[in-house]
């Protein structure tokens, strides 16, 4: 390759070229980050909409009120409970597709592949809906199914202990299309030599997929497990839609719970902190995630 | 490239000489409507037009869900239109945040908008600290809807005037079902205008100290939420809210019997109780702890305000007056089914004879606003409802989930305290 050659010129056009993205990333991100991490640290509320004379600044008092607050930590508890149940499921159930998809004997690959990622970009109101009726206790399908081996009908939108389930299966089913997609390419990427060699030695396909398709696959599966950790952690829309956080907050979120701070009852420097709350909280999981990865 | 250039620079140059024109001849107003009164009102405006050669009214729809966010945020960046809808129960915000302007000075000069012409409660939503800051146009509230066939079976001819008789029809209906798994009533936790309505009606009074403090563990409230949750113990009323995905399926398969609700619902349930159904329900207003019936309701419905930015406030309170007039008023009616805010109307056949509208007439006769404050949803829509729902599954008993509820909307008036004691509220 050749090496990059930094004299002035290149610098001088580099920045012209790049100027508009950086101009518009500090315009529109970086003002409004900054902005906000100021805001959580005033009473900014609705009485401040009108006047700004009525802001003052409170220190850490949202932090702190942060920490005595039942429904924050209420939740934060189903947001946690909702990416250590549907994190991992997902992953692995877009891996598994993605390992049938790639099998030789499977015939109407581009069907399937479609019908798989369709949910991904159905809106989600319309599969919410859907869904809706899926799980209706009376007369759901999946009640329905579950009556035939003698399973007793579940609420399952309006029992506190099925709801947070419930969302997971639907989120589960409605995204891990985008990752199979990704798995999809990652697998393709492994060299076949590798398999043609293992099965001259006599590897079964658990030992190849053990000893092969993962380890090839690890850059694959922790960008995977990142995006999908980081977008669950922003569980918003499927609560928001199907149970708005009931019943008795078992599906409120954290972003749930920021928005409606924010956006129902203007409570902007309070949202504003639990928004920086969850940043951080994301930003250890990455560093976690990353460090659990340079230990391999 | 150059080509490209100029004729996009032609183009601007024809757009705003095609602005300044407007601008000398005419005055236009810019007026907001939610959802699809949005629609509604466009088609009242062209008579408005021709009445005022001089004004010209541009409506903008907004969709209810995103209304408020809308509004509150064309505030900010100093976008409002010049007279708007809104809620009635939004008028404490909008005041508070200083949207919009008094009409007092306005009313006075009126022959069309004057107090008398409106139900007395619905026009005290519009009053805050003795200001007036909207006019309503079109009204609503709460009352029972029920199913006269299933009430004629256990005996109840008419329809409940008391609590007790309430809740003993109700047991009624129950017995009646046996084993089946049907409901007298439906009183959902994510509604929280009967919890209220009951305490009201109890005489409770919500927020105390200049509306700055929960008021939920007085006894009369304490009473009436426990009256409510006592159709949660008796089985009387589903618990939870997924059984009930379609209210209107519901009350024509008996699943619910009585549910209270708004005008907004007639006419679905119009659409679902056809053939012999048709005649098997009706709309009555509500019961009363006491002889004093009917009981208490909520003053709803939707007011017209005047931005108070507007540069235009003079024209668009013409709007305003013509959209208060009875003869617009009934063609708003017939456009939309809103219930009309002018009083006088409801002394016509259409409404006089209509079999569902008595009730409502009789229930707008004693209604009353909620407490007047910006915090209201959130203590409404948030905190009553998350207590009624935890009280309903018995998590907490009334006396405890009361004493909390005070202390949490007592957190929530916090920097509405600071105001008052700074007097900058007033």
């Amino acid at each position: 390759m050749k090496k990059l050659d930094l004299n002035k010129e290149n610098i001088r056009s580099a920045v012209i070229f790049l100027s508009p993205a950086l101009l518009s990333i500090f315009i529109f991100f970086f003002i409004p980050v900054v902005a906000a991490f100021i805001i959580s640290f005033t009473d900014f509320d609705i009485y401040s909409i009108g006047d700004y004379a009525n802001i003052s600044f409170i220190g850490v008092r949202n932090y702190s009120r942060l920490f005595q607050d039942v429904l924050f930590w209420t939740s934060l508890k189903n947001t946690f409970y909702f990416v250590v149940l549907a994190g991992p499921l997902s992953v692995a159930v877009s891996l598994f597709a993605a390992i049938l998809l790639n099998s030789k004997l499977v015939k109407f690959k581009g069907l399937f592949r479609l019908s798989y990622f369709i949910p991904v970009v159905t809106t989600l109101v319309a599969v919410a809906i859907v869904w809706r009726f899926i799980y209706h206790p009376k007369f759901g399908i999946l009640n329905f199914a579950l009556s035939f081996i003698g399973i007793n009908p579940i609420d399952w939108l309006g029992d506190p202990n099925w709801a947070m389930p419930a969302i997971v299966i639907m989120a589960v089913w409605k995204n891990f299309g985008y990752n199979m997609i990704i798995f999809l390419a990652g697998l393709q990427n492994i060299p076949s030599h590798l398999y043609e060699a293992a099965i001259m030695e006599g590897a079964n396909s658990w030992q190849q997929f053990k000893s092969i398709t993962l380890p090839m696959l690890a850059p694959t599966t922790l960008f995977v497990s990142l995006i999908t950790m980081i977008g669950f952690f922003q569980l918003f829309a499927e609560p928001y839609i199907m149970t708005q956080g009931g019943p008795m907050n078992s599906t409120l979120s954290i972003v749930q719970y920021m928005y409606q701070e924010g956006f129902r009852w203007w409570n902007i420097g309070y949202s504003a902190s639990i928004a920086f709350a969850l940043f951080f909280i994301i930003f250890i999981g990455t560093i976690i995630q990353f460090k659990l990865r340079k230990d391999e | 490239m150059l080509n490209k250039l100029t004729y996009i620079f032609l183009l601007l140059l024809i757009m705003i000489n095609g602005c300044a024109d407007n601008k000398s001849s005419v005055t236009v107003i810019d007026f907001w409507a939610m959802g699809a009164e949005g629609e509604y009102v466009q088609k009242l405006v062209p008579a408005f037009e021709k009445l005022n050669p001089g004004i010209k009214v541009k409506v903008q729809m907004v969709p209810w869900t995103a209304a408020q966010e809308k509004l509150i945020t064309a505030f900010a960046s100093n976008n409002l239109p010049d007279a708007f809808q809104l809620g009635n129960t939004w008028i404490p915000q909008f005041s508070a945040i200083g949207a919009i302007d008094k009409l007092d000075g306005l009313i006075e000069t009126s022959k069309i908008v004057i107090k008398e012409n409106y139900f007395d409660g619905i026009w005290e939503t519009n009053v805050l600290n003795g200001y007036v800051y909207g006019v309503p146009w079109y009204i609503d509230t709460r009352l029972l809807y029920y199913r006269s066939d299933i009430l004629k079976k256990v005996g109840y001819e008419t329809p409940p005037k008391t609590w007790e008789e309430l809740f003993d029809v109700s047991k009624k209906i129950k017995e009646n079902f046996g084993k089946q798994e049907k409901y007298p009533i439906y009183l959902p936790t994510n509604e929280f205008a009967p919890f209220v309505i009951f305490g009201l009606q109890n005489k409770a009074t919500i927020l105390k100290d200049n509306d700055s403090y929960g008021n939920f563990s007085q006894k009369e409230f304490v009473d009436a939420f426990k009256y409510a949750m006592s159709f949660y113990e008796h089985n009387l009323t589903p618990l939870g809210i997924s059984q009930v995905t379609n209210i209107y399926q519901a009350f024509r398969d008996e699943y619910i019997t009585m549910y209270i609700s708004g005008p907004w619902n007639i006419k679905e349930f119009q659409k679902w109780m056809t053939g012999v159904y048709a005649d098997s329900w009706n709309t009555a207003p509500l019961p009363s702890p006491d002889d004093t019936y009917p009981g208490l309701s909520l003053a709803g419905g939707a007011s017209l305000v005047v931005s108070k930015n507007s540069k235009n406030k003079e024209k668009s309170w013409r709007f305003i007056e013509y959209l208060s007039q009875k003869e617009t008023q009934l063609e708003f009616y017939n456009l939309s089914s809103d219930l009309p805010a002018v009083k006088s109307l409801w002394e016509e056949p259409l409404f006089k004879e209509n079999k569902y509208m008595s009730a409502f007439y009789q229930q707008f006769q004693r209604v009353v606003p909620t407490p007047k404050v910006p915090e209201w949803e959130q203590i409404a829509f948030w905190k009553i409802q998350q207590y009624a729902e935890l009280t309903s599954r018995k998590v907490l008993s009334v006396e405890d989930a009361m004493k909390k509820l005070d202390a949490e909307v007592n957190n929530i008036l916090e920097k509405r305290r600071w105001l008052l004691a700074k007097g900058k509220n007033q």
